[in-house]
């Protein structure tokens, strides 16, 4: 009796058990589906999915995706509307791209998981557009386990790589590239981008690959600047040792990392904060990170450990991201109905029978096309949002041009530092003075140690005074934690003439956190880190900042008065 | 007066309701719990660790180097499949946590598909065979493998789930399914035999083994692909054998009633206790690379290194001609092989094993 009291309790619990997991499984869908999007070229041929993630329309998708879309694509939801939408940015290498769609300003979107939490025996579900069947832009749902994390692809055809990816068993085919993986919560874990095909042909064959989200987000600012981003490299290669060891191979001298103290046979023991014990594993760390990040590395050295910030430069030359062939996209599913792209002699081509579609004017000003950029229009976009970070020092737009700056610094020594407009000059009690002339010599280490301080600060004044004009060139290149392990900076680079300057406005506030000056490429530049701020005479300007140079501290400089004057007074 | 009825009957009712949860309580600690919606990634986070990655000779088109196994003693005994990624000297164990170890053939039972390795370890975590559980069509599984090597160094093999479509015979024919192995076996519904899967295994969602994944098989009529997996109930008693060295050959060619049903399958080097070099060229030499303990072979005093030129009296000038050799002898057959040993022609004699059917 009790016995069968038990049987049918339990068959009743495990009913009620799978209702509920039925349940909660149409709830996810119902919650995410209509932040996937499904993407079409323009003409309406060929595509794939995407995932909206803000309610203003960017959207994420796979480069191999939109690459064969051109600039301009055509979106579909599930409320069943097609909807315009531009290129933004693109990473050729993680096979991301980011797009806007256009003509609202509360798309329905998907909240970002974090992908470390990730862990294989997880439930996640792949939706997207499968072998392109959803033509009512209703998204196919799959659903499936997580296989493994922390996955390395080799790169496949030119520079395609997917490093750290998450694999899964849930049916992911032609047509689900660039669509959302999302995790038992409905929260976006992953973007699908690549499956394992074999003697079997294009199909599933229980191996799909996404791209981790977290990889995504250390490139949205990127992404959302308009970008052609790229991957780092170390500038140096790593070997397995004995006994599950990683040592460095070989170094190129110009790098970052060997100025820094790293040397061939150093054993890496950490990177980025997260162990290494394979060359796998720090392929997979480093593969997450863009171009220009510091991340800290921990070595060791006959026994001694020490940690260092690395500046990672790029993977890439920028000529080799702009070849237009990029990774061989794979070839477009078909339609259901067997009808594949058109060929140019196809008797009865697609546009006769398909309404004459215009784009408007106003999404056709959306697109800006520049050399190095995806999309310009949204680096300019960044730029001026970032550049309001600027506003309390708008008081020194017509400032005179004759500086003079004085106080001490932290080590006890005085200081007076002159910007005039035909030479810099920095005098100290103990310190070396420095000079820097103006007349279109080279930008030199004056004062000698401080990687250009005079220069630097130069640059600073003509942000100040003279604004993004200032400058031939000026970029937004995305966010950042500031030197490797702090807050989150947005970056904007400058250059004029030899001299490349990075400006560091912290995300959450705008605030002008410090900039980066270097007088050439693969030279330390001088750090400079604002530390407070005050009045002078009226106009606010950093009473407090500290200077690094490549391993050593230069100074931490308190200003005591900053004495303007116009410059047709005379200099002394 | 309305509340007043409300709380006389939830004084009535909550006395019952009481017991009722009592009730339930004790039912759900007593039946497991289905989970449906659960992760598995507890279950996973225990198998891994059994499971190892192997690294063998191979390397061309559809000849893959790579391969899976899992612990079957603390000792270091993996079980794995019996393919051409053991023709090497040694092959490479990756176990769960990256430690990396030379494994060796110990024993090897063709008509099961089977073979046994050997790491230089001990304590290791591993399966009980004598824990396998038998499961019925519709039993939620686990498949671990080093399926496309996607997991290298340490991290943990790639695991798919998927339901036991059924439990059947795998009839193994010539020009359809070529299998060595047909016996029982479990039908899965997801793609666990992929490339570098065999000799992975499956388990049930709590982690109970079920049986070893076979070899990539596909049907080459209607060129699809079956997923099966060898129960361990097929295999078990010939593991143990092989474990403890006291296995000979298990099967033979009759009944119980001595009456042959089944024409015998054609006899290799292995069922003699023979491994020769890989057969790498068009005409490899019959090198004999290593004679497996206790087999025929090392009875007879046959040696690693001896190059075989005949058997019977047939020159033999390759491996490839060395297999024909082989597979025509019958059991019971006495069997003369000459070596050439340094510079010295050696005789050995033995007589063919009974064997397994086909």
């Amino acid at each position: 009796m009790l016995g069968t009291l038990g049987f049918s309790a339990s068959l009743l619990l495990a009913e009620i058990d799978v209702r509920q997991a039925q349940s909660n499984r149409t709830a996810v869908v119902r919650q995410a589906a209509p932040a996937v999007v499904a993407i079409f070229s323009a003409d309406g041929n060929g595509g794939g999915s995407g995932v909206l993630i803000s309610p203003d329309g960017y959207a994420l998708s796979n480069f191999h995706v939109t690459s064969a879309c051109g600039n301009f694509m055509k979106c579909g939801l599930n409320d069943g509307v097609l909807y315009d939408a531009v290129i933004v940015g693109i990473d050729p290498t993680g096979d991301v791209a980011l797009i806007k769609l256009l003509g609202r300003n509360d798309f329905p979107f998907a909240p970002l998981g974090d992908s470390d939490q990730v862990a294989a025996g997880d439930w996640t579900y792949a939706m997207g557009n499968p072998f392109l069947l959803a033509t009512d832009f209703q998204p196919t749902v799959t659903f499936g386990m997580v296989s493994g994390v922390h996955r390395y692809q080799y790169p496949a055809g030119t520079f395609l790589e997917y490093t750290d990816c998450i694999q899964v068993d849930t049916s992911i085919n032609p047509g689900n590239s660039g669509g959302p993986l999302f995790n038992s919560a409905g929260e976006l874990i992953g973007i699908n981008g690549r499956i394992a095909v074999e003697k079997r042909g294009r199909v599933n064959v229980g191996a799909g690959y996404a791209i981790s989200i977290n990889q995504i987000k250390h490139f949205m600012g990127q992404l959302r600047g308009g970008l052609v981003v790229d991957h780092a490299t170390l500038g140096a290669t790593v070997r397995s040792g004995t006994d599950r060891t990683v040592l460095v191979d070989s170094i190129l001298e110009s790098s970052n990392a060997y100025r820094r103290g790293l040397r061939e046979d150093d054993e890496i023991i950490s990177f980025a904060g997260r162990p290494i014990g394979s060359v796998n594993q720090f392929k997979n760390i480093l593969g997450i990170y863009p171009q220009g990040w510091s991340v800290p590395l921990v070595y060791r050295r006959e026994g001694k450990k020490e940690q260092i910030i690395v500046q990672l430069p790029a993977l890439h030359r920028k000529s080799e991201l702009l070849q237009p062939a990029g990774p061989k996209a794979p070839p477009q599913p078909k339609r259901p109905d067997g009808r594949g792209p058109k060929s140019p002699d196809d008797p009865h081509p697609a546009e006769a029978s398909l309404p004459k579609d215009e784009l408007l004017a106003e999404y056709k000003k959306l697109f800006v096309k520049k050399a190095g950029y995806a999309n310009y229009y949204f680096n300019e976009q960044e730029q001026q949002r970032v550049l309001a970070g600027l506003k309390p020092f708008a008081g020194w737009q017509d400032a005179p041009a004759k500086w003079v700056l004085s106080g001490k610094t932290a080590d006890q020594d005085t200081f007076q530092i002159k910007l005039l407009p035909q030479a810099l000059s920095a005098q100290f009690t103990k310190r070396a003075p420095g000079l820097q002339n103006l007349d279109g010599t080279d930008f030199l280490d004056e004062p000698p140690g401080s990687g250009g301080l005079l220069a630097a600060l130069q640059q600073f004044k003509m942000l100040l005074t003279g604004g993004a004009a200032a400058f031939t060139e000026m970029s937004y290149l995305g966010n950042q934690p500031l030197d490797g392990q702090g807050v989150s900076v947005d970056v904007l680079v400058t250059r004029k003439s030899t001299v490349e300057c990075r400006w560091y406005f912290r995300s959450s506030d705008g605030v002008l956190a410090g900039f980066d000056s270097s007088l050439g490429t693969d030279v330390d530049a001088a750090q400079i880190r604002f530390l407070d701020f005050q009045d002078a005479q009226g106009r606010y300007f950093p009473s407090r900042f500290a200077v690094q140079y490549g391993n050593t501290d230069y100074g931490t400089f308190e200003v005591t008065t900053v004495d303007i004057t116009a410059a047709n007074e005379t200099a002394n | 007066m309305l509340a007043s009825i409300k709380s006389l009957s939830s004084a009535v009712v909550i006395p019952f309701l009481k017991r009722g949860l009592l009730l339930l309580t004790l039912v759900l600690l007593a039946i497991p719990n289905v989970g449906w919606s659960q992760s598995n990634s507890q279950t996973i986070t225990s198998v891994s660790p059994k499971v190892v990655k192997i690294f063998g000779a191979g390397g061309a088109k559809n000849l893959y180097a790579y391969g899976s196994g899992f612990l079957v003693s603390p000792q270091g005994h993996i079980l794995t499949v019996w393919s051409h990624l053991l023709d090497s000297d040694t092959v490479s164990v990756v176990l769960n946590d990256g430690r990396r170890f030379e494994g060796k053939v110990v024993g090897v039972e063709p008509p099961l598909d089977l073979a046994i390795l050997k790491i230089e370890a001990d304590g290791l975590p591993c399966f009980d065979l004598s824990q396998a559980t038998s499961v019925g069509p519709g039993t939620r599984v686990l498949g671990f493998s080093n399926a496309f090597k996607v997991a290298t160094g340490d991290e943990p093999v790639s695991v798919i789930h998927g339901v036991i479509a059924a439990r059947t015979t795998l009839t193994a024919r010539r020009g359809a399914f070529e299998s060595p192995y047909n016996g029982t076996v479990y039908i899965v519904d997801a793609v666990t035999n992929n490339a570098g899967a065999a000799g992975g295994v499956l388990t049930t969602r709590e982690g109970k083994l079920v049986g070893m994944i076979g070899k990539e098989l596909r049907n080459t009529q209607t060129n699809t692909w079956l997923n099966y997996v060898m129960p361990i109930s097929e295999l078990s008693d010939t593991v143990e054998q092989i474990i403890s060295g006291r296995f000979t050959t298990k099967k033979t060619d009759e009944d119980e009633d001595g009456v042959s049903k089944k024409k015998p399958r054609r006899y290799e080097a292995a069922d003699f206790g023979l491994i020769t070099i890989p057969d790498v060229v068009a005409r490899t030499p019959a090198y004999i690379d290593r004679v497996l303990p206790g087999s025929l072979a090392e009875i007879a005093g046959l040696q690693p290194n001896d190059l075989i030129l005949f058997v019977g009296n047939d020159l033999v000038q390759s491996c490839q001609m060395l297999r024909e050799e082989l597979g025509r002898l019958q059991s019971g057959d006495p069997l003369k092989i000459v070596v050439r040993r340094d510079d010295q022609l050696v005789t050995v004699g033995m007589t063919v094993p009974k064997k397994s059917v086909e």
